[in-house]
């Protein structure tokens, strides 16, 4: 893959790097680290700056016999768990949300189908799938939302995005993705709520399909 | 893991004796695990980080004895890991931060911590001397530089990379006076980026 050229904003990976970054979207961060060596630097830049921080923080007694214990453990089988790997289009932390299976599209009409991969209180993950040419329907949606493309590319008001471009829309974005030419068009995207689509019969819908 | 190319284990044990007096001990302590599973240097890693993640996780409002299990979990991965440690990109100090954090945070969150896939091993990398002292020297004048912040912007800091976990924070720390350690690190980012490229090619 081409490096991106669409990146995650810097405010982002230091939310995800502290740890303080809702689940879908570090999803998203980490698939896009995944595939950018520009986005990977500056989280190792951040870490550096944990790791200094680790280093000046006074240090807690630990208990006696602790460190003997570590120690006479390291010959010790422990669990690995495995990490899921790569596959095809989609980087290892999708795979993970995958469960490791090929995406199960559900149909939202129109050749675009979608996956909700993880929704909780905090944001929603979904894959959504568009063929080539076809737009998906206009939305607002609560809160921010991002966007990874795996496959293909889109267009929006905010230019091209192609595979391992992320984009940010804020709250008030009102935009018309459309497929680019080629392959369809897939994407993961974390919002914060439902969207909330502008036209009508998409809003009756979105109860059903929980888009 | 020890390379299995003697060719590479020479390289590596040359490359590393110039590497002695030029790079933080603890880096060096980490790369004696990786490469002969020395567990000497293990014990000295050992008394060096974990007293201070056992800080990092009492900070987040764990109590003493379920932090020394959450430390005794993050050593042992740094034994188990050690041949993924690339001292190209990252010094012991920041790897280490990393898998405290990921394990800290798959404990306070019901959904796993998702990362990054990983770079090809750096065993099957040629190891560049150059590249590691130039990182180390980087990440020292990231320390200068964050022992000339004020406390205030020293506590908001800490905060946000020891501290607890919320998300309803994200807003208000975004804004991390990380302006003079990012000018003071922009060099060795512009290498570390093209380190990565080269890493590529081959």
């Amino acid at each position: 893959m081409n490096q991106p050229s669409h990146h995650i904003p810097e405010e982002l990976i230091q939310a995800y790097v502290c740890g303080m970054l809702p689940h879908a979207y570090s999803v998203v961060v980490a698939a896009h680290i995944s595939v950018c060596d520009e986005c990977r630097t500056r989280m190792e830049t951040l870490e550096a700056v944990g790791g200094a921080a680790v280093d000046t923080l006074a240090p807690i007694a630990l208990s006696d016999s602790f460190k003997d214990r570590v120690m006479g453990l390291l010959d010790a089988e422990m669990p690995v768990m495995e990490k899921p790997k790569p596959k095809g289009i989609f980087p290892g932390p999708i795979m993970a949300e995958l469960d490791g299976s090929p995406p199960r599209w559900r149909s939202l009409g129109g050749g675009i189908r979608q996956q909700v991969l993880n929704e909780g209180e905090d944001g929603t993950l979904r894959l959504i799938y568009i063929p080539s040419g076809m737009a998906v329907p206009e939305h607002s949606h609560r809160g921010m939302e991002l966007t990874m493309v795996l496959q293909g590319s889109y267009n929006d008001v905010e230019g091209e995005f192609k595979a391992g471009d992320v984009e940010v829309a804020a709250e008030v974005t009102n935009h018309t993705p459309i497929a680019g030419p080629g392959e369809p068009c897939i994407c993961v995207t974390a919002t914060d709520a439902p969207l909330r689509f502008s036209a009508w019969l998409p809003r009756l819908l979105q109860p059903v399909f929980r888009i | 893991m020890v390379s299995r190319d003697p060719a590479v284990r020479q390289e590596r044990m040359s490359s590393n004796s110039r590497l002695s007096d030029q790079v933080s001990a603890q880096t060096l302590w980490l790369i004696a695990v990786r490469d002969r599973r020395d567990r000497a240097a293990f014990a000295r890693l050992f008394d060096h980080f974990a007293p201070r993640i056992k800080a990092m996780l009492m900070r987040s409002g764990l109590r003493d004895g379920a932090s020394e299990d959450v430390v005794q979990d993050v050593m042992l991965t740094v034994w188990k890991k050690a041949a993924q440690f690339d001292p190209h990109r990252a010094e012991a100090s920041a790897w280490i931060y990393r898998i405290a954090r990921n394990r800290q945070i798959d404990l306070a969150r019901r959904e796993k911590r998702p990362v990054p896939d990983e770079l090809a091993e750096p065993s099957e990398v040629q190891q560049d001397a150059g590249q590691i002292v130039a990182l180390d020297q980087e990440a020292r004048r990231l320390r200068e530089a964050l022992d000339r912040l004020t406390p205030d912007q020293t506590a908001i800091i800490e905060k946000a990379f020891l501290g607890e976990l919320t998300h309803s924070e994200i807003s208000r720390e975004t804004g991390l006076p990380l302006g003079t350690i990012k000018s003071r690190i922009r060099l060795g980012l512009d290498r570390l980026r093209h380190e990565l490229k080269d890493l590529r090619k081959e």
